[in-house]
């Protein structure tokens, strides 16, 4: 086993913006993702019919077919249509789609949005029938009932789910490095196995850094959820 | 609901399917046949990367073929083996063979001096050069004119090594890419400005289609023995050397016996062998 | 039809058989991880909670990466080590088939587990107060009972397994991902067949997700259901 190869300076620098490239790509597939999951659940759990049918085959799609394919879509399949190679040169959104990054984040926060709906709608769908009839009893029209019974509460419920999906989604960061000219985690280590012929030392290095940030991720969530489930702990006295 | 949704959904990419037009290409000529006491001979395991045209793609059935296919099997009659076919992702071929998924590699691989220092090649079966492609008409002085271009090239070949040393400090950006196939749907969709390519591979993959007909070769023919090596060779793992020597005399029967010409002829009507 | 298309579809077969594969591997550990973290024996439950906590924390794409390009040289050195000469290959299927169901194995131990704690006590001290041997308890008693509770979580599982087979694509394995971009390149159409490929996808998904539901409505007979 040849560990020297992980010490070189340009190796440390590739895996250091593999690791950058990876949290960017957490932190804004989970925001976007996040803020359209949102609307997703209202629309899921809403009384239009056609806004639930919508969404529902949303979710349907996205949860049914692989994330690998999603990517492979977004970053060859859209640049295939000519109506989009017409407008992205000098057309705004369109030119995003030029990027890597940019459609390795959209099918990320896709993908994320439509789980995290579908928990969020679950739970919101657990609302105790109590507190809703109360709400309605007091006059509170149906945007109030939502903004402060029954999200804050499903969004307490959808927790541990949430903090289980988050892991999930570093784990997705992965699939990244199939879109090609993007650095993350996984195709830094493939390119120094490429490289030096190292397969252990350049996953196993790989490994072990995705392991620490899981470790962080479940530690936060630990601390989430003793402040916003602490009504559940077990009670010492 | 969902069944109904589903089967719209099947039913949207099923006209999509037979509503697309199939690229209308020359019927490829096809793979040599297999002599029929070929089930008793040794198995030699060949590894090819499909996604090279001429040298090695399928047919739209999906069937095996090109130049170093043809080779490889009339090398295997010659050696009186039965060769068995492995596809292979290129970037992943020398760790194959080391690994021991296949025991040759014919599938247009440079014998290079850094790839020497892993693996053992017989002598060149065939020798082309490299070229630089983009869109006909950018002015070419020297590297530092692709200056801000987006090149792609096939992660682990010979091109990338030359790209990343001679183009990318005169301020190329170099994109690797897992195909070369690959490469060209990115240059159709307008994310790269060119490619370093083997002249033949390009030409017959690419320059030659309608998404290629507004590029062109620019600069002179590459053929640098650093990056480039000294033609096409079979590699076998280091040590194996009877095997390396009925490869060799091999090549030189079916060159001696114009078995090599023949099959040359399906695929080009220039001298693949170079000098 | 055109010969691509048809490649598409012979791929879908592979997919299908890998996630198959694959489900048995995961089943087979599920069971043994669940009852090692049931066992009370603290090696035990300290190597399967180590099973699952690397599972969970790192990504399929680098297991797979790992037991592919070094499982093999691994193997081999393991082997010379002992002083055996073997010709060994791990070629992709393999690799896919063991990465993955090593991968879903720690997820349906999970599963398993929580399916087992679910099952009364009671149960299993009337099955030894009969005399029942271990074995048998388990067969007859706890796995029966066990298939309700860990029908959802097992139904999940399964199908995250078959999306998670695109990745052997990446490895070389010819499945219908695999298929699907080698077409998309060499006609130039990526999009047509990337959406075929994902309603083959959406097909497999579909087909599980009724036949489950049927099985955990069988599996439901005589038990109250809440419902809303």
């Amino acid at each position: 086993m040849n560990w020297d190869v992980l010490l070189l300076p340009e190796t440390l620098a590739l895996y250091a913006e593999g690791l950058v490239t990876t949290l960017w790509l957490l932190a804004g597939s989970l925001f976007f993702g996040g803020a359209l999951s949102l609307l997703l659940a209202l629309a899921l759990t809403s009384r239009v019919a056609a806004l639930r049918w919508l969404a529902g085959a949303y979710t349907y799609c996205i949860r049914g077919t692989p994330l690998l394919i999603q990517i492979f879509l977004i970053y060859y399949g859209i640049a295939q249509l000519e109506w989009i190679q017409a407008r992205w040169d000098a057309v705004w959104p369109w030119t995003m789609f030029k990027d890597a990054f940019f459609c390795a984040l959209l099918a990320l926060a896709l993908n994320n949005a439509a789980y995290t709906a579908e928990m969020l709608a679950g739970a919101m769908r657990e609302t105790a029938p109590g507190e809703l009839e109360a709400a309605q009893a007091m006059g509170m029209s149906r945007w109030q009932i939502q903004r402060r019974i029954v999200l804050p509460s499903a969004l307490r419920r959808t927790l541990p789910a949430y903090g289980n999906e988050v892991v999930m989604m570093l784990h997705s960061t992965s699939l990244a490095s199939t879109v090609p000219a993007l650095i993350d985690l996984t195709a830094a280590a493939s390119r120094i196995y490429a490289d030096f012929f190292l397969p252990f030392e350049a996953f196993l290095f790989a490994a072990a850094i995705y392991l620490c940030i899981t470790f962080m991720l479940v530690g936060v969530f630990k601390a989430l959820e003793w402040r916003f489930l602490g009504h559940l702990r077990p009670r010492s006295h | 609901m969902k069944l109904k949704l589903f089967a719209l959904l099947l039913a949207l990419v099923s006209s999509f399917a037979v509503t697309q037009n199939p690229a209308v290409s020359p019927s490829p000529p096809p793979p040599a046949a297999q002599p029929a006491q070929a089930q008793n001979w040794p198995v030699l395991r060949v590894a090819v990367d499909a996604t090279y045209k001429p040298f090695t793609y399928k047919t739209p059935a999906g069937q095996l073929t090109g130049f170093d296919v043809h080779i490889a099997q009339a090398l295997c009659n010659e050696m009186r083996r039965r060769c068995v076919f492995v596809e292979q992702v290129w970037d992943g071929m020398i760790p194959g063979l080391l690994a021991r998924k296949y025991d040759v590699i014919i599938s247009s691989m440079s014998i290079t001096d850094e790839r020497r220092r892993v693996v053992d090649f017989t002598d060149k079966y065939y020798s082309t050069p490299s070229g630089i492609v983009v869109r006909t008409g950018t002015p070419f002085t020297g590297p530092a004119s692709l200056r801000g271009m987006r090149i792609g090239v096939l992660k682990g070949s010979t091109q990338e090594r030359f790209a990343m040393s001679q183009l990318r400090p005169a301020g190329a950006i170099i994109v690797p890419y897992d195909a070369q196939n690959q490469v060209y749907l990115d240059i159709q969709a307008g994310r790269l400005d060119g490619t370093v390519a083997d002249r033949v591979e390009v030409t017959a993959g690419f320059l030659n289609r309608p998404e290629g007909r507004a590029f062109g070769f620019v600069g002179p023919e590459l053929r640098d023995r650093r990056y480039f090596g000294d033609g096409m060779g079979i590699a076998l793992r280091k040590g194996r050397d009877e095997l390396r020597t009925e490869l060799n005399n091999a090549i030189r029967a079916i060159r001696a016996n114009g078995t090599y010409d023949r099959i040359a002829r399906l695929y080009f009507d220039f001298d693949i062998y170079g000098d | 039809m055109d010969g691509h298309v048809l490649s598409v579809l012979s791929g879908a077969q592979l997919t299908l058989t890998v996630s198959l594969a694959s489900l048995g591997v995961a089943i087979a550990l599920g069971l043994l991880g669940a009852a090692a973290k049931l066992s009370q024996r603290r090696p035990l439950v300290a190597l399967a909670g180590a099973y699952t906590t690397l599972v969970r924390g790192v990504p399929e794409l680098i297991l797979l990466l790992l037991v592919y390009y070094g499982g093999t040289i691994g193997l081999i050195m393991l082997l010379e080590r002992l002083g055996l000469e073997a010709e060994v290959n791990i070629d992709p299927f393999m690799a896919g088939v063991l990465t993955l169901g090593f991968i879903y194995g720690a997820f349906m131990t999970e599963t398993f587990r929580g399916a087992m704690l679910a099952i009364p006590k009671g149960q299993t001290e009337a099955a030894w107060a009969f005399g029942m041997s271990p074995a048998r308890t388990f067969f007859r008693i706890t796995l029966p009972q066990m298939v309700r509770y860990a029908l959802p979580g097992f139904t999940n599982n399964w199908l995250v397994l078959i999306k998670a087979t695109a990745l052997v694509s990446l490895i070389g394995l010819h499945d219908v991902t695999f298929h699907a971009m080698q077409a998309g390149a060499a006609t130039r159409e990526p999009f047509y067949f990337l959406l075929l490929a994902a309603a083959v996808f959406l097909a497999y998904t579909t087909v599980s997700l009724w036949a489950l539901r049927a099985l955990s409505r069988r599996y439901a007979l005589g038990s109250t259901q809440v419902s809303l």
